[in-house]
C-alpha cells in the first residue's frame, strides 16, 4: 500500500462528485427512504378494521396543553415531595434511633472499655462514624422514596413531555429545549444532570446547561429545605396547615430555583455565550406502564445507594474536619470558634452567620452535611450542653429540639429564609465541580460554573436581609 | 393452548439453550467476539443491553438516554462475548456527537456482529439507520423489538420476507419481558460463528449517474484495499467529501 494510490482515490473521487452535482447528499438519502418504503411495502402489514385507541395522544393532549400542562407539572412535583416528605419521617426516626442513640453509645462504651485514647475515639466515634450515620438516617429514606417516584415517571415517559411544555420558555431564554431533561435529572444529582448535558450538541447551549444545572434543587439539599421549612415556616402558620405551609415553601424554593436556571440562561446568552437557538427533533416516545417492581429495585441499587455511598464517603472526612476544627486550640479559641466569629460580621449582612458560612465550607464535599454540621458548630458556639463533647456531630430526636438549638443560636425566620434561599444558591458540590471540569475540560468555565451561584447567592441573601431589616 | 407443553417445547429447542448461556456483567475479558448495538433512539437498546448482559444501565423512556458506549459481557456455549451499547441515532450521514461515536464504532471498532434494535411499530422510520449500518458491516441482525407494542397496534410484520430482503436475520424481541431474548443470543452466535452468512441489502434507489459514479469509485478502492467489505459505503463518504474518511483511508486506518 503506498499514498499515491489512495491520492489517487481521492482525486478520482474529487473528480467524480464535480460530475454527480450538489444533489448527491439529497439523492442517497431520498434513495434510502426509497428502499425503506419497498421493504416496508412488502413486508408490514396493519390489520384494518381494528381501529386502534390513541390513549397516548388523548394523554398527550392533556399534559402538554397550554392550560393543563404547567399545573399538572407542578402538581406531579407536589405529589411527589409531598410523598418524600411524609414518607421519610418514620424511617428517618428509627434510624436515628438505632444509628445515634443505640449503636453510638455502645461505640462509646465498647471503646472506653479497651481504652482507648479520647482523641481516637473522639476522632472516630464522634466524628467519622456520626457524620456518616447521620447522612444514612437523613437522606436514605427521601432517597429511597424520591429517586424511585422519579424512576417511574421518567420510565412512564413522562420527561419528554416536560421538555415539550418548557421549550419556549428556553428559547425564549437562549438556551436548548433539551435543557429540560438535564434540569429534571439535577433533581436527582447535579453531577448526572451534568453529564446528562451530552445529548445537547451545541457547545454554546451545553456549557448553559451545564452552568445552570446548579439551580436545580439536588437530593443532596431537599432534606435541608424540608426540615428547615417545617421548623420555621410551618411554625408561623396555624398547626394544622404547618405541613402543607413547608411543603409550599419548598416548592416555592424549586421554582425559584428554575427561575434563577432561566434568568442566568438567558443572561448567559445573552453576553458570553451569545448564538442562535439551535432546532431538534423531540421524540414524545409512546407512554410505557413501568414495570414497577423492577424499576423500584434497579433505582434503588442504581441511584439510590450510589449517591448514599458517595455521600458516605464524603461525609466521613468532614465528620473528621469537624471534629478537628473544634477540638484544635489556637490561644484559648478552638479553629471553629475563631473561624465563626471572622464570619460572623459577613453572615450577619447576608442575614445568616458565621455558623452557617463555616458550615458550607466544611461541606463543599457533600451538601447533606450542612445541617448536622450547622447544629454542631452552633451548639459549639452558644455553649449549649447537648450532652456530648466538643465537635460532636448528633442527630436531634425531634425537630423541637433541633428548633430550641437553632433558635439558642440566635435564627430567626430571616435566617432560616436566608439558609433556604443560600442553599439554592451556592457553589456546587465538589463532585459536581469534578463533573463540570471532565466534561467542559476548561478551568475557566468550571470556576464560572462553581462561583457564579455563590455570587448570586450572597446577591440574593443580602438585599432580602437588607428589606426584610427596613420593616 | 396449554401453555406448559409449549414451554417445555421451548426448553428443548436449540433456541432456548438456558444453560449454555451465561451473563457476565461488566466483565469483558479475553472476549472471542465484539457485538455492537446499535439503533434509533428509545426502540429499547439499553433494555436489549441489559437483558444480554444481566447489568442493570438505568434505561428510561426518553430519547437520548445513553450518551456514552456503555460495555458488558456475556458468555454463549463457551464463547465470550463484548457487548457495545452505542447511543441511538436517527442516521449516520451527519455529523453530531452521538452518530459519530456510533458511525466510529462500527467503522473503526470491526464488530464482529451489529445488532441492530428497531421499533416494529416505527420500522420504516427506523429502516433509515438499518440501511445505512447494512452499507458498512455485513453481518448484522435485526432486533425487532418493542413486538408487545406492535401487537397492541395491530401492525403485523412478516419476519421472513423482511429478512430476505434486508439480507441479514430478523429477530422478534419484547426485551422487558425477555421474549424473543433467547432466539437473539443463538442468532448473534449464529452470526459470529459464521453459520449464518449475511448477504446485506444494498441501497438501490440511486441514480444511474451516481450509481455508476459510486461503481467506478468502489472499483478502485476494492483494487487498492483487497478483500474490503464496505467499499461501498466509502465511496458514498468520498463522494460527499468525509474530511474524516479521507484521513482514516490516508492512515490505513479503514483497512
Amino acid at each position: 500500500m503506498t499514498k499515491k494510490n489512495i491520492e489517487h482515490i481521492i482525486e478520482l473521487s474529487n473528480e467524480l462528485r464535480w460530475q454527480i452535482g450538489d444533489d448527491f447528499h439529497d439523492n442517497l438519502t431520498e434513495g434510502i427512504y426509497a428502499d425503506a418504503a419497498n421493504i416496508v411495502k412488502d413486508s408490514v402489514h396493519t390489520e384494518k378494521g381494528k381501529k386502534r385507541f390513541r390513549l397516548d395522544s388523548k394523554i398527550d393532549k392533556i399534559v402538554t396543553s397550554k392550560t393543563f400542562g404547567f399545573p399538572i407539572m407542578f402538581l406531579i412535583l407536589g405529589v411527589v415531595l409531598w410523598l418524600t416528605i411524609i414518607g421519610a419521617n418514620y424511617p428517618s426516626s428509627m434510624l436515628a434511633n438505632l444509628l445515634l442513640d443505640t449503636i453510638h453509645p455502645a461505640l462509646k462504651s465498647g471503646a472506653s472499655s479497651i481504652g482507648m485514647p479520647w482523641w481516637l475515639d473522639g476522632f472516630l466515634i464522634d466524628g467519622v462514624y456520626l457524620a456518616v450515620a447521620w447522612v444514612i438516617a437523613v437522606m436514605l429514606p427521601p432517597m429511597a422514596i424520591f429517586f424511585p417516584l422519579f424512576t417511574l415517571l421518567e420510565d412512564f415517559g413522562y420527561l419528554p413531555r416536560v421538555a415539550f411544555n418548557l421549550d419556549n420558555l428556553f428559547k425564549k431564554s437562549g438556551a436548548h429545549g433539551k435543557q429540560a431533561l438535564t434540569m429534571s435529572m439535577g433533581f436527582g444529582c447535579n453531577a448526572a444532570g451534568v453529564v446528562a448535558t451530552r445529548i445537547i450538541d451545541s457547545p454554546r447551549e451545553r456549557l448553559i446547561a451545564i452552568i445552570t444545572n446548579n439551580f436545580s434543587l439536588c437530593n443532596g439539599r431537599w432534606p435541608t429545605q424540608i426540615l428547615i421549612a417545617t421548623i420555621f415556616i410551618g411554625a408561623v402558620v396555624p398547626s394544622s396547615f404547618s405541613s402543607v405551609a413547608a411543603l409550599l415553601s419548598v416548592i416555592g424554593i424549586a421554582v425559584l430555583g428554575m427561575a434563577f436556571m432561566f434568568l442566568t440562561s438567558w443572561a448567559l446568552s445573552k453576553t458570553v455565550l451569545k448564538g442562535e437557538v439551535s432546532t431538534f427533533n423531540l421524540e414524545l416516545p409512546p407512554y410505557r406502564p413501568p414495570r414497577f417492581w423492577k424499576t423500584l429495585y434497579t433505582s434503588l441499587i442504581d441511584r439510590t445507594l450510589i449517591v448514599l455511598w458517595r455521600a458516605i464517603v464524603f461525609a466521613a472526612p468532614a465528620g473528621a474536619v469537624i471534629w478537628l476544627i473544634s477540638n484544635i486550640f489556637i490561644g484559648d479559641v478552638s479553629i471553629a470558634v475563631w473561624l465563626i466569629d471572622s464570619f460572623d460580621g459577613f453572615g450577619w449582612l447576608l442575614g445568616l452567620n458565621g455558623v452557617i458560612l463555616l458550615a458550607y465550607i466544611v461541606a463543599i464535599p457533600a451538601n447533606e452535611i450542612v445541617i448536622p454540621t450547622i447544629l454542631m458548630l452552633t451548639v459549639m458556639a452558644t455553649g449549649i450542653s447537648g450532652g456530648e463533647g466538643a465537635g460532636v456531630m448528633f442527630e436531634l430526636d425531634s425537630m423541637d429540639a433541633t428548633a430550641d438549638i437553632l433558635k439558642a443560636g440566635g435564627w430567626t425566620l430571616l435566617t432560616a429564609i436566608n439558609l433556604m434561599l443560600f442553599s439554592l444558591l451556592h457553589n456546587p458540590c465538589s463532585t459536581t465541580i469534578y463533573t463540570i471540569y471532565k466534561e467542559t475540560k476548561s478551568t475557566k468555565w468550571t470556576v464560572v460554573a462553581s462561583v457564579l451561584p455563590v455570587i448570586l447567592g450572597f446577591i440574593v441573601t443580602f438585599l432580602v436581609a437588607q428589606i426584610w431589616r427596613l420593616f | 393452548m396449554d401453555t406448559k407443553a409449549v414451554k417445555s417445547a421451548c426448553e428443548t429447542c436449540a433456541h432456548f439453550n438456558a444453560e449454555g448461556m451465561k451473563k457476565l456483567g461488566i466483565n469483558t475479558e479475553n472476549f472471542d467476539f465484539v457485538v455492537a448495538l446499535a439503533g434509533n433512539p428509545n426502540t429499547g437498546k439499553s433494555t436489549v443491553f441489559n437483558a444480554l448482559t444481566g447489568l442493570r444501565q438505568h434505561t428510561g423512556n426518553w430519547p437520548g438516554k445513553t450518551v456514552t458506549r456503555a460495555e458488558g459481557g456475556f458468555q454463549y456455549n463457551e464463547q465470550k462475548y463484548k457487548l457495545v451499547d452505542l447511543p441511538g441515532t436517527y442516521s449516520l450521514l451527519s455529523t453530531s456527537t452521538d452518530e459519530e461515536v456510533a458511525r466510529d464504532f462500527l467503522l473503526f471498532g470491526r464488530p464482529d456482529v451489529t445488532v441492530i434494535v428497531a421499533d416494529a411499530n416505527r420500522l420504516e422510520r427506523n429502516l433509515n439507520l438499518v440501511l445505512q449500518i447494512l452499507e458498512i458491516t455485513d453481518k448484522a441482525v435485526l432486533c425487532l423489538n418493542l413486538m408487545d407494542e406492535a401487537k397492541r397496534n395491530n401492525i403485523v410484520i412478516d419476519q421472513r420476507t423482511l429478512a430476505r430482503d434486508l439480507g441479514i436475520p430478523v429477530v422478534a424481541t419484547s426485551a422487558r419481558y425477555n421474549e424473543g431474548v433467547p432466539e437473539l443470543i443463538q442468532t448473534i452466535s449464529e452470526v459470529a460463528n459464521g453459520t449464518i452468512i449475511c448477504k446485506p441489502h444494498r441501497i438501490k434507489n440511486v441514480p444511474p449517474n451516481i450509481e455508476k459514479a459510486v461503481k467506478k469509485l468502489s472499483a478502485e478502492i476494492e483494487k487498492e484495499f483487497p478483500g474490503i467489505s464496505n467499499s461501498r459505503w466509502i465511496a458514498f463518504r468520498l463522494l460527499e467529501g468525509d474530511s474524516q474518511i479521507i484521513e482514516a483511508l490516508k492512515t490505513g486506518e479503514l483497512v
